[in-house]
């Protein structure tokens, strides 16, 4: 195996992605994005597979990754990359470390518990139906007696097994001194359990067997959905951390290019970027010449020209023309990891956050325990003996066991980021539709998310038909996207012939049009005469393109990033329902002025940095406001962890969708008032859960504590309850639920 | 009464075959992947016997 390392560097470099299988076979995952059909599986399944050296290929459309099995050898897991590119998508290594198996695992478990718990439920169930129906009719003593036995065999095994989880973490918050809810939920499975054990051991008519089995499996079902919740949002984060780390590609001295992973790559190596690669670390271009989409990092949607000698950063986009970039820095050191760093420092902002549910927890354990306690010492000194005391204890403990508090939060989450998925917006925090309910003030960023960071050509209406014919059969060849702007305005006019048509990366289009050379681009590349340009009048503020004109004079095409279409309403609407707004922008004053006065913003400023956003952010906590910040550059990134909720739309940087509680796919920015209704309405139903929850405590409790709480008002008291916090989540879903 | 002796236990057993179809489902990663299984069912079956017929052409393993 070392020898073979030595021969090929490329795959020592993963070593920590590839798994070694016996047989002589490697097992590696990659994470592909882009899969997100049937077609696509069968592609790359398809291509895969007719590679030689690859003995099987599994894609999981869940989780966006392929696993590849092959036969180990030098250089396959480049040339699997490579397949997987050339079927037309992108391919991550995806390295095993970032993969959290306690996820899934502790999903699994709470599914066997769940399957375990409801077999045993159904059947004790039955059999305590029999002897409650037994009580009013014919059932002897000895029948009775057998069905308690076999209760206690089906209930007591599947209350250790499924149990586990309940007992394991209120083992825990005692071991620490605190309580959670699971000590009450633990103490009273428990008792309950053990008590029934002796009442069927006596020969006695009520057992609760079926209240402690049926508990732990509403319970868990509460479990189940928190974790799901909590893996998927998980899954979505760590597959962006993947993207971030694919590989660059190297010279080597040798002149011979290899695919290593970007955290291998030293100051002073030299990597080549095609067009459409990102940049994988900070450096200077040494050849080339291209335009390079900074968005990811200033917001800016205009590319910058690369020229040799240029620095470019880690994370922005190649966009035109190959390059030979210098590493100046190492991975560790880049803008990129700077701002990765920023973000981590901003997270603790959030620590203060208790969950409503731990909230109620803290004194309702105590509350519950106290009560318990109180009603056997109650019944010991009125002289009952300590046996009806004792099941007037459990009965209490099993009364007020918090099964509907257990579910009334999990359930309106998942009902609600249902509700949320459908309109296209992805929760990614498990707790962030909570604090979204919270929210007094809504921060926003200016380009990419008030705007649609897209230029939109602003003078067509001053510009002659025939240029802006000419411009557009130029503008069509080329992917940029002040070419694009241009194209989109001259799209459905008569397009003039043109010959030679190719793109000079850096400069712009150019072309022959009757034996003559026509030219769309740069202002110093287009137009010979300086003092023509000069002469324009240079108030606009946005991004320019010139045209060599058929006359021989030079056009100026000017353009502006365009407010997204329902900005308005949107900032119009939360400002209505009481909600301060804001803009925070990197841009310019004028610009964001602007901007602001559009949209009847009063609160904005401009020229900020990530750290400027942070320390607004923070200023506006300390004064007790709960903000939401929607944002999308890399430079946004920190300030959505810095914010008590954040959103990003999936146009928004990798980093940023990580780092954003909230990521919505729309072309509007409407999903995010929705996001905010749809979380206050949750917050509502979780309330209004909690109320019925407490509420049935109130009727229940006394009765319990008085001694009138059989097994069968138990059962039916638990379920019920269970039954209508469920129903009233799921009235989210139906209604209004959608609309806003 | 005594049927009850025969039925109680057919009951769970039946019960119980359930419960180990759906560990055996969990186990076998049945659950691992909802949105590919449902895909997966457009997919072309002949295609599917290209794959494997790939697959059987690949070396056999060292």
């Amino acid at each position: 195996m070392t020898s073979m390392a030595s021969h090929s560097p490329a795959i020592d470099a993963w070593s920590g992605q590839v798994r070694s299988l016996e047989n002589g076979l490697s097992e590696m995952d990659f994470l592909v994005p882009g899969m997100h059909c049937a077609g696509c599986m069968r592609k790359i399944e398809g291509g895969l597979s007719a590679l030689d050296a690859v003995t099987d290929a599994r894609a999981n459309l869940s989780t966006r990754r392929v696993r590849v099995r092959w036969q180990t050898g030098a250089k396959n897991v480049e040339n699997i990359r490579a397949a997987i590119e050339s079927l037309g998508f992108d391919a991550a290594p995806f390295d095993a470390r970032l993969a959290d198996q306690g996820d899934n695992a502790r999903s699994r478990s709470l599914l066997r518990g769940i399957a375990i718990s409801g077999f045993a439920a159904a059947n004790v169930m039955l059999l305590s139906v029999s002897v409650w129906a037994g009580l009013f009719s014919d059932m002897d003593g000895v029948t009775r007696q057998l069905f308690h036995w076999i209760s206690a065999l089906i209930a007591l095994p599947a209350v250790a097994y499924a149990g586990q989880p309940f007992f394991r973490s209120a083992a825990s918050a005692l071991k620490v001194g605190q309580m959670n809810m699971d000590v009450p939920i633990s103490l009273g499975v428990i008792l309950a359990s053990g008590a029934s054990l002796l009442e069927t051991m006596r020969g006695a008519e009520h057992v609760y067997f079926d209240a402690a089995i049926s508990l732990v499996f509403f319970l868990l079902i509460g479990r189940y959905l928190e974790s799901a919740m909590r893996s998927r949002a998980g899954e979505a984060a760590r597959n962006l951390l993947a993207i971030r780390s694919v590989a660059a590609i190297r010279i080597d001295e040798d002149g011979e290019r290899r695919s290593v992973p970007v955290e291998a790559l030293m100051p002073g190596d030299r990597v080549f970027v095609a067009p459409g690669m990102r940049v994988p670390a900070d450096g200077a271009v040494a050849e080339g010449a291209s335009d390079v989409d900074m968005s990811l990092l200033s917001g800016e949607s205009v590319p910058e020209r690369a020229l040799a000698g240029d620095n470019v950063y880690a994370g922005t986009l190649n966009l035109s023309g190959p390059l030979l970039v210098d590493i100046k820095a190492a991975s560790e050191d880049t803008l990129l990891a700077q701002i990765a760093r920023l973000m981590e420092a901003a997270e603790q902002g959030r620590a203060g956050f208790v969950r409503l549910a731990d909230r109620i927890a803290r004194f309702y354990a105590p509350m519950v325990h106290l009560l318990a306690a109180g009603t056997f010492v109650g019944w010991m000194l009125i002289g009952a003996g300590w046996h009806p005391a004792l099941m007037t204890a459990v009965s209490v403990l099993i009364i007020t066991c918090p099964c509907a508090l257990g579910l009334a939060v999990p359930v309106v989450q998942v009902v609600a980021s249902g509700v949320l998925l459908r309109l296209g917006v992805l929760v990614k925090s498990a707790d962030g539709l909570e604090r979204l309910g919270q929210i007094d003030e809504v921060v926003f960023d200016k380009t990419g998310t008030l705007t649609s960071g897209v230029p939109d050509l602003v003078n067509g209406d001053a510009i002659p038909i025939a240029d802006l014919a000419l411009a557009a059969a130029l503008a069509s060849q080329s992917r940029h996207p002040l070419s694009q702007a241009v194209a989109v305005a001259g799209a459905g006019l008569p397009m003039p012939k043109l010959e030679q048509i190719h793109e000079v990366p850096g400069y712009g289009v150019e072309g022959i049009l009757e034996s003559r050379k026509v030219r769309l681009g740069r202002r110093d590349w287009v137009v010979q005469d300086q003092s023509i340009a000069a002469r324009e009048d240079d108030s606009h503020s946005g991004p320019d393109l010139w045209l060599s004109g058929l006359d021989g004079s030079a056009r100026r095409f000017l353009f502006h990033d365009r407010l997204r279409s329902d900005a308005q309403d949107v900032v119009a609407a939360l400002l209505a329902s009481g909600k301060t707004v804001r803009l925070l922008s990197g841009d310019r004053e004028a610009v964001v002025a602007q901007t602001a006065a559009q949209l009847g913003i009063t609160h904005w400023q401009a020229r900020c940095s990530p750290a400027d956003k942070i320390a607004a952010l923070n200023a506006l906590s300390e004064s007790g406001k709960r903000v939401l910040m929607v944002g999308d550059g890399l430079n946004d990134a920190p300030a959505l962890r810095a914010a008590h909720v954040s959103m990003s739309p999936a146009s928004a940087a990798d980093i940023s969708q990580t780092a954003a509680d909230f990521v919505f796919q729309s072309e509007s920015l409407r999903p995010v008032l929705h996001s905010i209704i749809i979380a206050h309405k949750a917050r509502n139903r979780v309330l209004e859960n909690f109320g019925l929850a407490f509420s049935y405590n109130l009727v229940a409790v006394p009765l319990a504590v008085l001694g009138f709480v059989t097994p069968l008002i138990a059962a039916v008291a638990m379920s019920s309850s269970s039954i209508l916090v469920t129903l009233n989540a799921l009235r989210l879903r139906t209604g209004s639920g959608g609309q806003p | 009464m005594t049927v009850l002796l025969f039925l109680i236990p057919i009951a769970l057993f039946l019960g119980g075959l359930g419960l180990l179809a759906f560990l055996w489902a969990l186990k076998s990663g049945q659950y691992d992947d909802l949105d590919g299984a449902a895909e997966r069912i457009l997919l072309d079956d002949d295609d599917d016997d290209e794959n494997q017929s790939d697959e059987g052409n690949a070396p056999p393993s060292a």
